[in-house]
């Protein structure tokens, strides 16, 4: 589960001195940062620490202030609507909450995008997406809406939905959120399988340590928008930087206090 | 007080910005959605014909009870109400033409206006907040479905359809409603009462209608979008948007329906 030494070094993403500002408010604070071909990367940090606004400029839903994000070599910042389009087909995305479409199934929800962008007839996407949904232990569940399935069930669609077109990347956000140990392990384990399984290269963003340990070939710590550390489980685990172990022994919230947050907090609207 | 009357102005100026932002992105959808039903088939991401179906479905058949009860009322009174007025002038023979004409050019558009505003603008602006609350709006970012195609082309398209159909709709009905009254109160026949409304209708008069009509159909999708797709703050902020949605559907619609009579009358 450690990182592979040997592994050629082959960049799937490749962020820039990335700086990002909502409004005039600095966010993510000039971030660089790579991520190789077949490797589970998870990005941890205490909430508030700019980990979904990093997502969210890997997935190409915000625009950065400065600085670059490229993925499978492309700036996808310098892309044309349909050139990202098709590097969509490529990425998988399972959202935090799952982001289920409520007016369909489970199983339309999974077939759509090979409805959207596939060619295919009609039976053998469903196939395809019967695999996916055995891959991820949730046979016979297709004809459910979302609203009927347990929060470890919608985490596990949200999955077979990210990967029914075979991505090459994968994104998952807060995959063990809201659930309990067990389940959260088992979401954990599948996350481990995909990537040995099917050669993809994972992106995991969390603030779940045991999750993150359990996962991750490297680990990203991410505090107040700056990249505190990107390295091995083994090597984040045993730093002397005090702002990781203080992270490490859940001291997060005192310690992420952002005094800029606490003044606007405290002046807003006055 | 200075400061006092420069927060007022600030706050103004504040507001103005955003309503005019918000004119600008409900123009910018708008262009959007005529560009993926015009150039979908060829980027291979067509606007699909289930998805308008489905949408005229609840924006116009389930709402054929309510425009059919609301239209035959108002016909009716506006026939009492108009013999009543004009018999101070020993004029209620001619009661007829003035109703046919007021139904056919103000009264049903509006109310098939107000009510749609009312069911469906909101309907829409609460779908969308929940979705983008939910992120399912990301989610058909990410995966590569443009939303605008996905969710508001089909629903300006079925809108589009489906208002001056039901307008026609609340024609037939409000114009029944205030022929029952007028028949049995003046003593007429009914297929006399029809003959004098069709020689009483120019087709200008009908075309002025559902005109109308269209570009409302367009104010009630583009208001429900935009609304719905700017919520904050959760599940309240979806509550506050469908409110915000119908109010403001409803004056866009009273407002251009005005300009419409002020401009056409000259
Ligand atoms: N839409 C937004 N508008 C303004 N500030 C935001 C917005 N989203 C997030 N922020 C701020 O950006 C910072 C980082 O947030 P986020 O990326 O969500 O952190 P995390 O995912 O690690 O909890 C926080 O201080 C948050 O208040």
């Amino acid at each position: 589960m450690s990182a592979t030494p040997n592994r050629t070094p082959n960049k799937v993403i490749e962020v820039k001195d990335l700086v990002t500002h909502y409004g005039t408010r600095q966010i993510l604070k000039g971030i660089s940062l790579d991520i190789y071909e077949g490797e589970i990367m998870v990005i941890m940090g205490g909430s508030g620490s700019g980990k979904s606004t990093l997502l969210n400029h890997l997935l190409g839903l915000l625009k950065p202030s400065s600085g670059t994000v490229s993925i499978l070599g492309q700036d996808i910042n310098k892309l044309s609507a349909v050139e990202m389009t098709k590097l969509r087909t490529r990425m998988g995305v399972a959202f935090q909450g799952g982001a289920l479409f409520s007016s369909m199934t489970v199983g339309e929800n999974i077939l759509l995008p090979l409805r959207e962008h596939t060619e295919l007839d009609h039976s053998t996407m469903a196939i395809m997406a019967r695999l996916k949904m055995e891959v991820v232990k949730l046979a016979d569940f297709e004809n459910l809406m979302p609203s009927e399935l347990s929060g470890g069930m919608i985490k596990r669609a949200a999955l077979a939905r990210a990967i029914v077109m075979d991505p090459r990347l994968l994104f998952c956000d807060e995959p063990s959120a809201g659930l309990d140990p067990v389940v959260s392990a088992a979401i954990d384990e599948l996350i481990i399988t995909l990537r040995d399984a099917m050669g993809m290269t994972i992106v995991v963003v969390t603030h779940e340590l045991e999750s993150a340990f359990r996962i991750a070939d490297r680990i990203c710590v991410l505090d107040r928008g700056d990249i505190l550390m990107v390295d091995t489980v083994e090597a984040v685990r045993s730093t002397s930087n005090e702002r990781i172990q203080n992270l490490l022994n859940r001291r997060l919230e005192e310690a992420t206090l952002d005094p800029d947050d606490y003044m606007r907090r405290l002046t807003i609207g006055i | 007080m200075p400061a006092r009357h420069l927060r007022i102005v600030e706050k103004t100026g504040r507001a103005t910005i955003a309503g005019i932002a918000e004119i600008g992105y409900g123009a910018f959808l708008l262009g959007e959605s005529l560009f993926w039903l015009v150039m979908g088939k060829s980027r291979r991401q067509p606007v699909r014909f289930g998805a308008v179906v489905a949408e005229a479905m609840e924006f116009g058949v389930r709402a054929i009870p309510i425009v059919a009860i609301l239209s035959g009322t108002v016909g009716a009174m506006l026939a009492i109400q108009g013999i009543h007025t004009l018999k101070t002038f020993g004029a209620e023979s001619r009661v007829t033409f003035g109703v046919a004409l007021s139904v056919v050019r103000e009264f049903a558009p509006l109310i098939t206006g107000i009510v749609v505003a009312g069911r469906s603008g909101s309907a829409l602006a609460a779908r969308l907040g929940t979705m983008r609350i939910n992120q399912e709006i990301d989610a058909l970012h990410v995966m590569g479905i443009d939303p605008v195609r996905f969710l508001v082309a089909p629903a300006l398209l079925a809108m589009l359809a489906v208002l001056p159909l039901l307008t026609l709709l609340a024609d037939f009905v409000a114009l029944t409603g205030a022929g029952m009254y007028i028949c049995m109160d003046l003593g007429m026949d009914f297929p006399a009462y029809w003959e004098r409304v069709i020689e009483s209708l120019k087709v200008d008069d009908l075309g002025h209608g559902l005109g109308k009509s269209v570009i409302f159909a367009v104010l009630v999708t583009l208001v429900g979008v935009v609304n719905g797709s700017l919520v904050q703050g959760g599940a309240e902020g979806v509550g506050k948007a469908t409110t915000r949605s119908v109010v403001h559907a409803i004056s866009a619609i009273v407002v251009t329906d005005m300009l419409f009579a002020f401009v056409l009358t000259r």
